[in-house]
């Protein structure tokens, strides 16, 4: 069980042009952060490296639980959803087997998959090829997995942008339901969360 | 069902229909094979002297077709992150993922090389050690060309490193294996260079999901 994420002195650079330095950011449970910030900036690499993808050039992300540090890379692997602009999704594939397979692999079942996809509006859509979904369809395909395998850390690249407002809502509500069961966000954002949230503004 | 036979599922299907699965080398493989005798003239005793050796060196050639993509289409859909953040470290999911690529298409190529060989005019005799030398040789080229696309992902022009770096590492197996065939046409003990052939394959199975790995993680970082 992550207690809290901290973020200290972080840095990053890509190429010879730095990022961003120096950013701090704590999150405890049930606690939702917006990272804002002009394009470029670096929330996606900031994201990814809380992530454990990208290495930062300084600075530290740390997990605790309630008996202390936990180790990162597990942490990571057992309880953080990265969603991106990239989902992962293979277009030639059926919605249902894309869906089934990033649940299971993210530590949720079959079961809760399709409880998720029934949440999410997707029942009807599970038998298409992702390859034919809208943008808005897609991303509520991938944001399934979330409400699908229990991960406390989500971490989030303008997840909102190709929803319609039913939708915004409705995973407005889920957020919300995951930060009431112990869960935290980050965000990186363009429009306000649907959800109570701190603002953690990068750049200057 | 555990974490590695999921994704081993998810790759099988994945390489099934990547780039035509296996009927795209075992097409490639034909059309070679068929092409051998106009290029060499049409004398029975001529390509009976090189078949086995031609339908075994076609075969290396064959495997390396769809390995180039191997990584590449995970890694531009983000779903290699998605593979990194699973339960299982990415050597598992490199090795799962060569393995779905040697049980689509080396295994297919395996199952063809002796008819390859004896169409060519190779003896019947032959043909038992030369499905084996081929699945395991499919079983080498497997992870050594997986293990040049994933470097090939982090630099441009990814197609020609993974033939400037692979193609040396084909050549022992593609030896070892040839030698296995020859021994055994002329009558000679042939356990040598088989054993030699398995144990690099074991080497490649055993080593390469780190180099693939880490040239991964370097390519995502």
């Amino acid at each position: 069980m992550i207690r809290h994420l901290q973020i200290q002195g972080l840095a990053a650079r890509r190429g010879e042009r730095t990022l961003f330095s120096g950013f701090n950011l704590g999150l405890a449970t049930g606690e939702a952060a917006a990272l804002t910030g002009a394009n470029g900036v670096g929330k996606t690499t900031l994201l990814r490296i809380v992530a454990g993808l990208v290495q930062p050039d300084a600075g530290l992300v740390t997990f605790t639980s309630s008996e202390g540090a936990l180790d990162a890379a597990e942490a990571r692997a057992g309880a953080c959803h990265l969603l991106g602009h990239q989902d992962g999704l293979k277009g030639a594939r059926l919605a249902e087997e894309e869906l089934e397979f990033q649940v299971r692999w993210t530590g949720g079942t079959a079961k809760s998959a399709r409880a998720a996809a029934e949440r999410l509006g997707l029942t009807r859509l599970l038998r298409l090829p992702v390859r034919v979904l809208s943008a808005g369809q897609r991303r509520r395909l991938a944001l399934a997995r979330l409400l699908a395998s229990p991960r406390q850390l989500w971490l989030l690249d303008e997840p909102l942008s190709p929803l319609d407002a039913a939708s915004r809502s409705l995973f407005g509500e889920v957020m919300a339901e995951h930060l009431a069961g112990g869960g935290l966000i980050l965000a990186a954002v363009h429009d306000p969360l649907p959800v109570t949230a701190r603002e953690a503004r990068l750049g200057a | 069902m555990n974490a590695f036979g999921l994704l081993l599922r998810r790759e099988i299907a994945l390489a099934w229909g990547r780039g035509g699965g296996p009927l795209l080398a075992l097409g490639f493989y034909a059309a070679a094979v068929v092409m051998l005798p106009l290029a060499l003239g049409p004398e029975p005793a001529r390509l009976a002297a090189v078949s086995t050796g031609a339908a075994w060196v076609l075969l290396a050639l064959s495997s390396l077709l769809s390995l180039e993509r191997l990584f590449e289409r995970d890694f531009e859909d983000g779903a290699l992150d998605l593979l990194s953040l699973g339960p299982l470290p990415l050597e598992a999911v490199a090795a799962a993922k060569s393995l779905a690529q040697w049980l689509i298409a080396g295994a297919p190529l395996a199952l063809a090389a002796p008819v390859a060989a004896i169409a060519l005019g190779a003896r019947p005799a032959l043909a038992g050690l030369i499905l084996v030398t081929a699945a395991l040789g499919g079983l080498a080229f497997a992870f050594l060309g997986g293990t040049g696309a994933a470097l090939a992902l982090a630099g441009r022009r990814g197609g020609l490193l993974v033939a400037v770096i692979v193609l040396p590492l084909l050549t022992p197996p593609v030896i070892f294996g040839g030698a296995a065939l020859d021994r055994l046409a002329l009558g000679l003990p042939w356990l040598g260079p088989l054993a030699l052939l398995a144990g690099y394959a074991a080497a490649a199975a055993a080593l390469c999901p780190f180099a693939m790995a880490g040239a991964c993680r370097n390519a995502l970082g």
